[in-house]
């Protein structure tokens, strides 16, 4: 499947969208998929600062919690507040409605992060597992 | 459709069943003055009326409970094989003893010498469970299998503290049933998984190296494992633990595969809890209450909760001097009812009897084992025990998976086994049948397991729409968590 | 072969289908040197030696049913009507498991589900669990609940009325988790002051527990104590010994605590030696996320009929397990359906009533000790406080009291003497529905004669 070449994608499967110091970020659709059915996301309070790769949040479905890690280091500007009561918008709409976090991001942070074709590639050596 | 059945379909809630002016209950004559409330308490502080609690006949109650009891399925209706949590059969004398008034009425805080007949009978047990398990003490007190490790992982961090000494790391596998490592966290600890062998069994070789990198306090580690497999290097195990001054902390939910062949106590377990609501057959009430004893060795003696029961002579006393204590895990002395109920058991089964529960649970699970091969996959296939961990590896080629094969059970009138764990196995089917199953239930079982089998290659649909005959269909679960009701309210609230 | 397994003619049949000669071949996995003997017991015994047996055990004890009993402290003797006994020995509830498989487990689920709307409405609050293990265990798991919600705050202050044995457990519990605990004292009046409570609190206390009814059978003022807990920003928590009190005292979810939660006994669990007993845990709606224990909730079929799932099971050991809000897993779910049982035979008169006339029967034996007057050598500590059902009985020997009068046939309440010197002496009195006025009436003849 295709992904969006807008952004940018970590092996942990969130994407990331830069925009001046501010990013925008998720999980993709390959994620949403193997999570199943979200029924709650619990993101982080505004103003929270992380570190690259570190706990974002959480996900979860009926029967499995799964963390978020942020794909880059910054401080939580805002969160994506429709998800508290609609958490399927993370299943219906990854990459648009369904959206987490915004960060605000050194200069230079996406180091490491995949394009879209690094990360098709990436689902493809993963699926062959 | 009849009209029972009908009934019983239609049945709400008691909320809904509420009529005005019904009462269910009437008290005896005050025969003493009333006393407004008001008088001694001040009105802010008082309620009136509760709003919307029921107003139901005695007869309505028995009707209600009555018909939403037909919606479940126990063990007194067929074979339960959940694997681990050991649905056996249970006896209807334990429920009549513990009934008896000089037991149930009984009164925590009465003097001892009004209680004799209870301790006697609580110290009974615990010499029945030492020599069950050939450890140096037991506490009756925990009241579930999770709250004895609780109790155990305590009493290890306590024997640490007591030599001065903080560790912070508790291994535990990959294999291991939730509660081992929430157990931990709340003991103090925290956890590090350790994967398993390709046999499914305890890697030896992690476990030394996570001893040799130091703040080891303990290994939990369920005999035999969730997959029914006796640990072969226990010993060696323990051994290695006690050498580097850390702990075995044994998880005895299995006990029933080895009671009268083996000793914990010969494994070298520091601490073992025991489901007597699994290997002693106090019955699961639907989820709970159970009761968790914990059997220590003698390096955790003087860590035990208090208080314990001491005989001196004929007298059996309660005994709260007991300097090195975790102190007290609840408020008085265990699930007493239990404990009563689980004497009844091992009394009525005695020594040979027990062992006998053993060989029968194990023999069972091997004949269900040896008759499901082929049919389903077996992703371990080294020699268990007391249950058999298959998957759906073979269905899941036509798209069906474990909780298919699990609701399509239902039709077929079994309860399915367990699914949830062990996490090393995808799709697992744990299947743990008990000693309480002769061979014509078992037939029966096999022969709907492989009549679902042969659906799953022929007619895949049909078992991922099941079950059909089942009070309810498929429940939504997402619905339930995404929009939480977790109380009835009047419809205009 | 014993009577609860098949014959030997089955284990013959099941050895040749898996190719063993004997069932021993069955263990060879497991290693010589763990290996016992035969077992250190006595041979299976027949149903009617099992009997005989545990009669002579309950022989052996006083049964309160054969005394005028006003044993209280945490466990109460109150209805049991015969309809409860009746369906929780129905196999279908108390021989089946925890309710995994909601497609044959409605009937446990409904129950639970109505079990968690008496406990909300008993409480006044929005939500409530599947049961805990007891009162004590409850109040721990509202600690620390509030330590995982409020995490920078690692002190929880405890009203000295709580239960001495429920401050016992969480002392256990708080201190591997490195939470300190500070004692709120009480006064002449048997109950916490708000301003001593006050000057106790600080950003660094995240739950304050306070219980009413208390130890000493005194009510305690609820809003004006959790004014002082709000101001301090550290959860409430109401912790409730007596339950059928909550008939007549409006809950803790009236002034906006946080959580309320304690023992449900009273609502027709026997005493069996103290347990299995029933704890309960209520809380706001947005504790909802962080509370221990099972939840039962509504959701419907593929058919589109109601009907009854445990869920937000992420919070659970099963799924979440090393981070999970509790260890719990095994729960007191025939307990709650007993409780459920009984409040839907009592429903709204009943509750009330139990409550009042348990009211009322204290007060009768209170008015009986002041009117024996002040030469009394057993004196009411807190005439003047606000009180429920039971009340402490000040006297230099409570012991030796109590045993005079079990000469006379009276089980006088539980002497404080053995929760130690920290409090007054004498004995803790509690009557219920239950007492007749006979008993009231021998009681106080009883405690003018021999006190």
């Amino acid at each position: 499947m295709a992904q969006p070449n807008d952004r940018l994608y970590t092996k942990t499967h969130e994407w990331i969208i830069l925009a001046g110091g501010e990013a925008t970020a998720g999980i993709t659709q390959y994620a949403q998929e193997q999570l199943g059915d979200v029924v709650f996301v619990e993101l982080p309070a505004p103003g929270k600062k992380v570190e690259k790769g570190a706990a974002l949040g959480n996900i979860e479905s009926v029967k499995a919690v799964s963390e978020v890690f942020a794909p880059m280091a910054g401080e939580v500007s805002a969160t994506n507040g429709e998800l508290e009561t609609h958490p399927e918008l993370v299943n219906q709409d990854p990459y648009g409605q369904g959206w987490l976090v915004r960060l605000r991001v050194a200069p230079g942070a996406a180091d490491g992060l995949m394009d879209a074709a690094a990360y098709e590639k990436f689902l493809a050596e993963e699926g062959a597992h | 459709m009849s009209e029972t059945r009908t009934l019983r379909e239609r049945e709400g809630l008691i909320f809904e069943r509420s009529s005005a002016g019904r009462v269910g209950y009437q008290l005896p004559p005050l025969e003493v003055p009333q006393a407004d409330p008001a008088s001694t308490v001040p009105a802010g502080l008082l309620r009136g009326e509760i709003d919307g609690l029921p107003e139901v006949s005695e007869v309505d109650v028995m009707r209600h409970f009555t018909r939403l009891s037909k919606w479940n399925y126990s063990v007194d209706e067929g074979l339960y094989p959940l694997g681990s949590c050991t649905m056996k059969y249970n006896p209807r004398i334990n429920e009549e003893v513990v009934r008896l008034a000089g037991l149930a009425q009984l009164h925590p805080l009465q003097p001892s010498d009004q209680v004799q007949g209870a301790l006697a009978l609580m110290w009974q047990l615990e010499q029945a469970l030492l020599a069950v398990t050939g450890m140096a003490r037991v506490t009756l007190q925990p009241a579930a299998g999770a709250h004895g490790e609780l109790t155990g992982m305590l009493m290890i961090r306590k024997a640490l503290a007591a030599r001065g000494e903080r560790r912070a790391k508790v291994l535990i596998p990959d294999s291991a049933h939730g509660t081992n490592p929430a157990s931990a966290v709340f003991a103090g600890f925290e956890t590090v998984e350790v994967a398993s062998t390709p046999h499914g069994t305890l890697d030896l070789a992690a476990v030394a190296r996570h001893l040799d990198g130091g703040d080891v306090a303990a290994l939990m580690v369920t005999v035999p494992n969730t997959l029914g497999v006796f640990e072969p290097e226990i010993v060696k195990a323990a051994a290695m633990l006690h050498e580097k001054g850390a702990f075995l902390y044994m998880d005895g939910a299995n006990l029933n595969a080895f009671v009268g062949i083996a000793l914990p106590g010969k494994m070298g377990a520091d601490a073992l809890h025991i489901n007597l609501h699994k290997t002693f057959s106090t019955p699961h009430g639907g989820g709970g209450p159970g009761a968790g004893p914990v059997a220590v060795s003698q390096a955790l003696v003087p860590h035990l909760p208090v208080p314990m029961v001491e005989r001196e002579g004929d007298r059996y006393t309660l005994a709260y001097d007991r300097p090195g204590t975790i102190g007290k895990v609840r408020g008085f002395y265990g699930n007493f009812g239990m404990l009563v109920r689980a004497l009844a058991y091992i009394r009525s089964l005695g020594r040979d009897g027990l062992k006998s529960m053993a060989e029968g649970a194990v023999l069972n699970a091997n004949y269900l084992r040896t008759r499901l091969e082929g049919d389903y996959h077996l992703p371990y296939d080294g020699p268990s025990l007391h249950e058999v961990v298959f998957d759906d590896s073979i269905q899941a080629a036509s798209g069906v998976k474990n909780i298919d094969i699990a609701k399509r059970l239902l039709d077929y009138g079994f309860h399915p086994p367990t699914m949830s764990f062990p996490l090393i196995v995808h799709g697992a089917l744990m299947i743990e049948p008990t000693e309480s199953e002769g061979i014509d239930e078992l037939d029966a079982f096999v022969a709907a397991m492989k009549a679902i089998a042969r659906e799953a290659r022929e007619e895949p649909d049909l078992v991922r729409g099941a079950p059909y005959s089942t009070p309810v269909r498929r429940l939504d679960e997402v619905r339930a968590a995404r929009q939480p009701v977790l109380r009835w309210r009047r419809p205009d609230d | 072969m014993h009577r609860y397994q098949a014959g030997q003619g089955d284990r013959r049949a099941m050895l040749d289908a898996v190719g063993c000669a004997s069932v021993d071949e069955l263990f060879v996995s497991i290693p010589a040197e763990v290996r016992c003997g035969a077992l250190d017991l006595p041979p299976a015994r027949s149903e009617e030696e099992v009997r005989r047996e545990f009669w002579a055990y309950a022989a052996a004890n006083a049964a309160p049913e054969c005394f005028a009993s006003f044993l209280g402290a945490g466990v109460y003797r109150h209805v049991t009507p015969a309809v409860a006994d009746a369906l929780l020995q129905r196999g279908e509830f108390f021989t089946a498991y925890t309710p995994y498989q909601p497609e044959v487990s409605q009937g446990t689920l409904q129950a639970i589900f109505e079990f968690q709307t008496y406990v909300c409405q008993l409480t006044e609050l929005d939500v409530a669990n599947a049961s805990l293990y007891d009162g004590a265990t409850a109040v721990v798991e509202a600690v620390l609940m509030a330590a995982r919600t409020l995490p920078q705050r690692r002190r929880v202050v405890v009203a000295g009325t709580l239960h001495p044995d429920w401050r016992a457990v969480l002392e256990t519990y708080c201190e591997p988790m490195g939470i300190a605990i500070t004692q709120a004292g009480w006064g002449g009046d048997g109950r916490v002051d708000a301003g001593a409570l006050e000057r106790l609190l600080g950003d660094d206390v995240c739950a304050v527990v306070v219980a009413s009814p208390n130890f000493l059978g005194v009510v305690e003022d609820l809003p004006a104590l959790r004014k002082a807990i709000a101001a301090a920003g550290a959860l409430g928590v109401h912790a409730v010994a007596e339950a059928t009190s909550l008939g007549m005292l409006a809950p803790g979810g009236r002034f906006g605590f946080d959580v309320v939660c304690g023992e449900l006994q009273a609502f027709g669990i026997p005493a069996a030696f103290g347990g299995p007993l029933l704890g309960f845990f209520a809380a706001r709606q947005s504790h909802l996320r962080q509370m221990p224990g099972r939840l039962v909730g509504e959701t419907a079929d593929s058919a589109g009929r109601r009907g009854y799932v445990l869920t937000l099971s992420t919070r659970e050991q099963h799924i979440r397990r090393a981070k999970a809000t509790s260890n719990i897993c095994t729960n007191h779910g025939l307990m709650a359906l007993a409780a459920t049982i009984v409040l839907s035979l009592l429903g709204k008169k009943g509750v009330r009533e139990v409550a009042l006339a348990s009211h009322a029967k204290a007060e009768y034996v209170k008015a009986g000790l002041r009117a024996q007057g002040a030469g009394s050598r057993a004196k009411l500590a807190f005439p003047e406080s606000p009180a429920y059902n039971e009340f402490l009985l000040l006297h230099a020997d409570p012991d030796g009291l109590l045993a005079r009068l079990k000469g006379e046939g009276i089980l006088g309440g539980v002497s404080t003497t053995r929760f130690g010197a920290a409090w007054p002496k004498g004995i803790l009195v509690a009557a219920t529905e239950r007492n007749t006025r006979e008993e009231c009436d021998r009681l106080l003849d009883a405690l003018r004669r021999l006190a």
